[in-house]
């Protein structure tokens, strides 16, 4: 028997592409939009993601049986907060100006949408190891469209990726520079973020007509 | 009082929690369809961060802080238990948005049904914990200053929600791209208002940051007036080259 059924593959790929969470069900836009001026910072918060509601989901399937339904809210954000409690020592102990950069933000993945979102429509229905398998593929689908505006931020914004000049040194006029290009100020101030994420929206609705919505 | 003045405008226009930190987008992109929802939830935002954020403040003073616990007696002068207020944050946060909503429905109805069923929501905006979040980590020094740090961030929140909310109920007559219709531009219109919302970031003159900045440009320009001395000397040094006659071109001849 193959590791993953078809059904479970659905479970991963899907959050990536058709139903992700932050082009699509519009969940956890607030740390997406923040902290990704730098592609590295992007990868950590991604990675901090895919664990949180990784080990969430599996926490809250498992106690799914016992959990009053009238004080779940309360059980979910504690299981949160404990395992960001974890993500944000970890980062203090092994790469501490990373969580400098990150600041506010890694405490608030406790509020961040998906996470609860997945436990109550996912986890409080499902078994361990579909709640686990759903939890890293929307974490992933997450992921995904964080690095991607990383990237263009930071190569248009900095003309560096994951801190490394890529297009050449915009001071000794090496490179791309030497033809007369420049920097893009503008991409690395806020609201770049959120234009990047409607043209990613744009794009991929496009290419799938069926995701326009009706307005 | 003039701090306090200064936070205010702050909270509202420059530090805005919408367009300057993305907080609380969750709920900015989902009930921003109608004017009427838009004003209630903005409301009992603000009214949440007016009561959890000084709350917050005085668990971080006496409980969180690095020596917060010293009142307890100097035997406990050492105690740091800032790693736990992300949980204590979000659990007074939960329990506030129940104790308000019971109050609410206790004594005032009217506004029980006009913010009751945003209240739930609110617990996981991210705008409340951002807010408590924010106050810790930009060491907000009084009670009094908490208090006006939660009213104007919820006032800025508020600002957001209620312009986006107009705006889309605007766009409806328009003839949008199909793909880009509903969130597409709802992100593009948010991240233009946010331009827009940098132009107040010089709206306040004084206070430390434009001494700073005053600071930088005054070392600036002395460095620039170093170089302009330097450079001028190395010209004099070679006229006098030149005039003695001892150049390169000349050791060439």
């Amino acid at each position: 028997m193959a590791l993953l059924s078809k059904k479970d593959t659905n479970l991963i790929l899907d959050p990536l592409a058709d139903n992700n969470p932050i082009t699509i069900q519009v969940l956890g836009i607030c740390s997406a939009l923040a902290i990704t001026a730098e592609l590295k910072a992007s990868l950590v918060m991604a990675i901090a993601v895919i664990f949180v509601l990784g080990v969430g989901n599996v926490v809250i399937s498992a106690m799914r049986n016992i959990i009053p339904s009238k004080i779940r809210i309360i059980v979910q954000l504690i299981v949160v907060a404990t395992l960001v409690i974890v993500v944000d020592q970890v980062l203090k102990a092994f790469a501490y100006p990373l969580s400098k950069t990150l600041s506010v933000f890694v405490g608030l993945i406790i509020t961040n949408c998906i996470i609860m979102g997945r436990f109550e429509a996912f986890a409080l229905g499902n078994g361990l190891w579909r709640s686990f398998l759903d939890g890293i593929g929307n974490a992933l689908g997450y992921g995904v469209i964080l690095i991607i505006v990383g990237f263009f931020r930071e190569l248009f914004g900095s003309g560096t990726l994951f801190g490394i000049p890529v297009l050449g040194d915009p001071i000794e006029k090496t490179g791309l520079y030497a033809t007369g290009y420049e920097n893009n100020g503008f991409m690395i101030i806020p609201p770049a973020a959120l234009i990047v994420v409607g043209v990613i929206i744009w794009v991929q609705r496009s290419k799938n007509p069926a995701l326009v919505e009706e307005n | 009082m003039l701090e306090h003045i200064e936070l205010f405008f702050r909270s509202i226009f420059i530090d805005n929690m919408v367009f300057a930190v993305f907080l609380g987008m969750c709920s900015y992109l989902a009930v921003s369809k109608k004017v009427t929802t838009a004003v209630g939830l903005g409301a009992a935002v603000i009214f949440v961060l007016g009561v959890t954020v000084p709350l917050n403040w005085l668990l971080d003073k006496y409980l969180l802080q690095d020596g917060a616990l010293v009142w307890l007696g100097p035997e406990y002068a050492d105690y740091n238990l800032s790693f736990l207020s992300f949980i204590l944050f979000i659990a007074t946060i939960a329990t506030m948005v129940q104790l308000v909503e019971i109050i609410v429905e206790k004594f005032s109805p009217s506004l029980y049904n006009s913010l009751g069923i945003f209240l739930p929501l609110i617990a996981v905006n991210c705008a409340i914990l951002g807010g408590s979040l924010f106050m810790q980590s930009r060491q907000i020094e009084t009670f009094g200053l908490a208090v006006n740090y939660g009213i104007s961030s919820g006032i800025g929140w508020f600002l957001a929600i209620l312009a986006i909310a107009a705006i889309r109920e605007k766009i409806r007559y328009s003839n949008v791209p199909a793909p880009l219709r509903g969130l597409g531009i709802t992100f593009i219109i948010t991240g233009l208002m946010g331009i827009g919302f940098q132009s107040f970031g010089g709206m306040l003159t004084g206070g430390e940051e434009t001494a700073e900045a005053a600071q930088e440009s005054a070392a600036v320009q002395k460095l620039e007036n170093q170089e302009k001395a330097s450079l001028e000397e190395l010209k004099k040094e070679e006229e006098a080259l030149t005039t003695k006659g001892v150049s390169y071109n000349d050791v060439n001849k």
